[in-house]
């Protein structure tokens, strides 16, 4: 059981309150996450990577185990804690402004 | 009893306002989507309490939202909550907010059109401006789209596809993002004439299919603009809004970036009809309910200077059709108001007498139950109002 924390307004279009927590089979990777999550929550599609590229949108990161894994290739096994659900996947919405 | 129901797109979510046929005491709901930016909210004429809404984010990019009962419940349209991906056995869920550029209709490739800096720049998908629902089929609805576009869809906004014979009609690598981006902001179906469709886009200017959106053509002459390289160019006008009565659809009537301009056959041939305006810059214009050579503007000082000539916030309202204008200023602020009224944030209810509203930068929504004679807020403290629509009920 893999747990996903999402950004509120995530959480609102997912009508979820908390944390969202995934099966998954096979290599818990961010690619694996997100088709989990994606198929789960049908309405998070295109809101943290696009329909078509399926890249990351530029204002979201993604944390695990205080560690930024934004930018690693998407089948990058995500560490044991995260596929154990000992500790959340974080998805962040970049903080802008002053 | 008939009822107004005024949809209120803002920076930080979406506002209804209803009220019964005297519109002096109004319910507000909302905000529905706290936070997110709204650029638009539309009900259907075919089925009024069928509402599309354009919710947007910087981070989460674009959501189609839709109601079914008068703006009380939303869903993004095909995705039910509790549904997941394909179950039961069936299309992709997730689909509505999927707004992809066509190809395919014309063999060209509509790939870039010109930069701030007169380069080529691939065409890239980021919000919804504008939605507009079909006047006959509540699952048919249009949507105006930055980079600019046009999509359509038949199924109450589950899918989408672009009707690619506008960026492909030729001009497109022209067209170039004005100061707001390039978005294509008005769209406006000729109630007569189903094959009919006329759309702005800033900064190119208006166009106009006669096919139902096969094949399209500008309608940009007569527009004099002299900020671009060829003042009287067939495309790269700043057009800010255009509006149409629809008991005259071959009549119409355009906010450009600079002067009001209105057009006695379909967009063939503009004239100036800014008249004795203060300033003729301005974004919303919109004719009367009843009265086709009614119309009306709020005039801003400048494009460097987007409020109100001298502080003072007045609707200027044209009863020929253009040229001759008179201030409407009851109930509207006279002194120290610097807000703005952007392009979709006037409309017109069609109860007699004829209601007209308009929402500012400041969050305020102003509406006159008399055709513009006497106005007073409804909401004043709003986030900055993007759009404004209202429905009649009957």
């Amino acid at each position: 059981m893999i747990r996903v924390a999402l950004p509120g307004h995530l959480r609102a279009l997912a009508h979820v309150n908390a944390e969202v927590q995934l099966d998954i089979t096979g290599p818990v990777t961010q690619r694996s996450v997100l088709d989990a999550l994606e198929a789960q929550y049908p309405m998070l599609r295109g809101t943290i990577r696009d329909h078509v590229t399926q890249e990351r949108r530029p204002f979201l990161r993604f944390f695990a185990c205080e560690e930024d894994y934004s930018l690693e290739p998407p089948d990058t096994p995500l560490p044991d804690a995260i596929a154990s659900g000992k500790e959340p996947l974080l998805i962040i919405g970049a903080i802008a402004g002053g | 009893m008939s009822q107004v129901r005024v949809l209120v797109g803002t920076r930080k979510g979406a506002f209804i306002l209803t009220s019964d046929g005297k519109r002096q005491n109004w319910n507000v709901s909302g905000p529905h989507f706290a936070g997110w930016e709204m650029y638009h909210l539309k009900g259907s004429p075919a089925n009024p309490n069928r509402i599309f809404a354009s919710q947007c984010s910087g981070w989460f990019g674009q959501i189609i939202q839709r109601s079914d009962d008068g703006g009380k419940t939303w869903i993004q349209p095909g995705t039910p909550p509790g549904e997941k991906n394909a179950e039961p056995a069936g299309p992709p869920k997730g689909e509505s907010n999927k707004f992809v550029y066509d190809t395919s209709a014309t063999g060209k490739p509509l790939t870039t059109h010109m930069w701030y800096d007169g380069t080529q720049h691939p065409w890239e998908f980021k919000r919804v401006w504008h939605l507009e629902p079909s006047p006959n089929d509540p699952d048919t609805v249009y949507a105006g789209v930055e980079d600019a576009a046009l999509f359509r869809s038949t199924d109450g906004g589950k899918n989408w596809q672009e009707l690619s014979g506008l960026r492909g009609h030729g001009t497109g690598p022209r067209w170039q993002p004005g100061a707001g981006g390039m978005c294509l902001h008005t769209i406006i179906l000729d109630p007569k004439d189903p094959g009919r469709i006329y759309i702005a886009i800033s900064a190119a200017g208006a166009f106009r299919t006669d096919d139902g959106g096969k094949n399209w053509r500008p309608i940009n002459k007569g527009l004099h603009s002299q900020y671009i390289p060829d003042p009287n160019a067939e495309v790269g006008h700043c057009v800010h809004h255009v509006a149409m009565n629809p008991s005259r659809p071959g009549v119409l009537f355009m906010q450009k970036h600079w002067d009001v301009m209105r057009s006695d056959n379909a967009g063939d041939l503009w004239k100036e009809v800014s008249g004795n305006l203060p300033t003729d810059f301005g974004f919303v214009i919109d004719v009367h309910a009843h009265e086709p050579e009614t119309i009306y503007v709020v005039p801003i000082k400048s494009d460097g200077e987007h409020f109100p000539l001298d502080g003072k916030l007045r609707v200027y309202r044209s009863k020929t059709g253009g040229n001759e204008w008179e201030a409407l200023t009851k109930g509207l602020p006279q002194s120290n108001c610097y807000v703005n009224v952007l392009r979709d944030a006037m409309a017109v209810d069609s109860l007699d007498k004829c209601g007209v509203y308009f929402g500012t930068t400041g969050g305020q929504v102003y509406a006159s139950a008399d055709a513009g004679d006497n106005w007073n807020p409804i909401v004043s403290h709003l986030p900055a109002v993007l759009s404004v629509e209202v429905q009649t009920l009957a």
